[in-house]
């Protein structure tokens, strides 16, 4: 289970006293947000297969898991893992999450 | 506590950005050469940058006791621009010899196509021939995992690249064991929303080892902060690092990058001298 263990320097009751209060207010903000989402115009299901949105679910899920290295996980479910150069550029800027997914049957599709 | 931001672009940032930084301790600045917020209009444009770069923002910086360098390149964001890239490739090798440049950069990929490889090759042949450092920019967010393999092993692949002189920056907990992996310089860049926060770099120090790692704000037009390399020193300490290890991170190690180029003088720490290796 331990994950490089011992190179935090605190304890873990220090590192909470540290730091508890700031990750909670991150973790409420998530959590405002994704209501926020729900009432924001538009309908229910009007971005509920944006492929950032996905992406961010899948990567929530990495919270709850008991496994070190949740956030290698969760920059991974964030990231076009297609290795293949793009013939031309597609824009300027990127965009938080991948649109190429992988489909159930091996192949690909852009978002 | 005395440090060196290594990516710093100073030319979008006010004077008391400099003012403040000397006040927390900086002593030097490298400034890559970068994207100005939308493409440029030619490439008299880059030389008229370069210039600035090389003549005016040194001496601004020293005006508060920083010292000035600066890498230079057609960045990645318009690389795709082929015919540009080679206007400007062209125009670099009369820079050079100016003596705050310390190398090439920050080049590197954007959006990960061929024609930004193509330029990102180019960059790296023109360092190669002229015997200069190289420093890389590596994409933002979903394109990082994919530019930063790609880069990694086209580099891993040239036999004539010697990693000691090469910085890959923008690292992240995905990407850094693999550029440590192979050898290179490894940047932690300390910027908001996109790159890595004080805490994440810590994380990524305390689990990989100081060897070879640097921080740097990256700090530009966009949001980010130009004290960030100080707050990073304060985090450390609160997570019970001594002045020794942050020393190492801030100050040390970007002076043993920097120091394998002549052009590099060395900086005082208080501690004595850094001199280069």
């Amino acid at each position: 289970m331990a994950f490089y263990p011992g190179t935090c320097l605190l304890t873990q009751t220090e590192l909470l006293d540290l730091s508890f209060m700031e990750h909670r207010a991150q973790l409420l903000a998530v959590a405002a947000f994704l209501d926020r989402l729900d009432r924001a115009r538009g309908g229910a299901a009007g971005v509920q297969e944006d492929f950032r949105l996905r992406a961010f679910r899948e990567a929530l899920h990495e919270l709850t898991s008991p496994e070190p290295g949740r956030v290698r996980r969760a920059q991974m479910l964030l990231s076009d893992q297609n290795l293949g150069l793009l013939d031309l550029r597609d824009s300027q800027s990127a965009f938080g999450a991948s649109r190429r997914v992988h489909t159930s049957l091996g192949n690909e599709v852009e978002q | 506590m005395n440090y060196i931001d290594l990516h710093a672009h100073m030319i979008s940032r006010t004077t008391d950005d400099y003012h403040r930084m000397a006040l927390t301790g900086c002593l030097a600045v490298t400034e890559p050469a970068f994207w100005s917020g939308r493409d440029r209009l030619g490439p008299q444009a880059f030389a008229d940058y370069f210039d600035h770069l090389t003549t005016f923002e040194p001496e601004r910086a020293r005006q508060y006791g920083i010292a000035h360098y600066t890498w230079l390149c057609l960045n990645p964001k318009e690389g795709e621009d082929r015919e540009l890239a080679r206007q400007v490739l062209a125009l670099i090798p009369d820079f050079l010899d100016r003596p705050n440049v310390l190398g090439i950069g920050e080049i590197g990929l954007n959006r990960v196509t061929r024609n930004e490889l193509a330029t990102f090759r180019d960059h790296v042949e023109l360092a190669l021939e002229h015997g200069q450092l190289i420093h890389i920019h590596t994409p933002h967010l979903e394109d990082k995992y994919k530019g930063t393999r790609v880069m990694v092993e086209a580099l891993a692949a040239d036999p004539r690249i010697d990693p000691a002189r090469v910085l890959i920056d923008h690292a992240e907990e995905h990407t850094v064991e693999m550029i440590l992996g192979h050898g290179f310089w490894t940047g932690l860049t300390l910027y908001p929303k996109t790159k890595a926060s004080p805490a994440r770099a810590i994380d990524m120090i305390e689990m990989h080892g100081p060897e070879r790692l640097i921080v740097a704000s990256a700090c530009d037009w966009g949001p980010s902060d130009s004290l960030a390399v100080p707050e990073f020193v304060l985090e450390a300490r609160r997570r019970g690092h001594d002045d020794a290890l942050i020393g190492r991170i801030v100050l040390e190690n970007p002076a043993r990058f920097l120091g394998q180029s002549p052009k590099f003088v060395p900086v005082g720490t208080g501690r004595g001298t850094v001199a280069a290796d």
